[in-house]
């Protein structure tokens, strides 16, 4: 089974590289672009096979590494 | 004082640690992170500066994970002294020592440059040989020292007197301008300025000798 995380600073923090990509886009003529947020996606391959015990497990790797929940929300994709 | 100095692939500020911890006097262990215990008889912990595992997946985040830093973790929770400087900060509030987290520089540059600090409190071990609201020079050198907070945390900070010191011109974003934060039990102390750097006379200045000196005078009395 695979599981996609996204991790994205949650929305009260500031997002200094997302702002530069915003004027950056600004600057090669993009005006109508009003916010960017940069996150990551990280994607796992796992040998569970059960969907739900995979979400628990992926859960888990994501309150303890994956993200820093002090400052990043995260959701997670299993296929 | 009995010291050691935590060693990660990508440390690059650990022996200017020891070199500081040394000239103060303590006796000084170099412990690399693979290692599950600390040394026997231990007073304080440094966490020294560097790119820890190349800041993968965020700074400071793997290094937090490995072995020794459980047994850091734990030596904290019994009482230990534990200082983080730069990616040492960043460690400690991935640990969860320290609440808040140190994101990239609000200018998104690498800055690396002497800064003015102001000496928030002189109530911790790492404080006590300086003045209160004392101004002192300090090096800094990081591209994620923006310490966030919620304001209404940032604010309990500054109530429980656990802010050590703050930028007098912020210069990566901080909130509240805050470069280095107290533990609850004031002996866990995290701040991205190296005060290593600048505690010898051939390093051009030697503000960060009274930090040493203090630590070393406070230890040694508990």
């Amino acid at each position: 089974m695979k599981a996609r995380v996204y991790v994205m600073l949650k929305s009260g923090v500031l997002d200094p590289q997302g702002e530069a990509v915003r004027h950056a886009l600004g600057a090669l003529g993009f005006d109508g672009v009003q916010g960017v947020r940069q996150g990551k996606v990280i994607e796992l391959d796992l040998a569970a096979t059960d969907k739900a015990a995979a979400e628990v497990e992926v859960k888990e790797m994501c309150e303890k590494l994956l993200a820093n929940t002090v400052i990043e929300s995260y959701q997670i994709e299993l296929s | 004082m009995r010291a050691a100095v935590i060693q990660f692939p990508g440390s690059n500020c650990d022996r200017d640690m020891a070199v500081a911890l040394k000239a103060a006097g303590a006796d000084v262990t170099m412990v690399w992170h693979k290692n599950t215990d600390l040394p026997d008889g231990l007073d304080f912990v440094a966490i020294p500066g560097g790119f820890s595992f190349g800041d993968y997946l965020r700074v400071g985040a793997i290094a937090a994970r490995s072995p020794i830093c459980q047994s850091v973790v734990a030596f904290a929770n019994r009482g230990g002294y534990v200082f983080g400087v730069c990616n040492g900060f960043q460690v400690l509030t991935e640990t969860g020592l320290l609440p808040g987290a140190l994101l990239r520089n609000a200018g998104l540059k690498y800055i690396c440059k002497h800064v003015e600090l102001n000496v928030e409190t002189t109530q911790s071990a790492y404080t006590s040989a300086y003045k209160a609201d004392q101004s002192i020079t300090i090096p800094i050198a990081h591209h994620d020292g923006n310490y966030n907070l919620d304001d209404a945390n940032a604010q309990a900070l500054f109530d429980q007197d656990r802010v050590a010191f703050t930028y007098a011109d912020n210069p990566n974003g901080s909130v509240r301008s805050i470069a280095g934060v107290l533990s609850e039990n004031r002996r866990v102390l995290g701040m991205m300025p190296h005060p290593e750097r600048l505690a010898d006379p051939a390093q051009g200045g030697t503000d960060g000798q009274p930090f040493f000196a203090g630590l070393m005078d406070q230890i040694a009395t508990v």
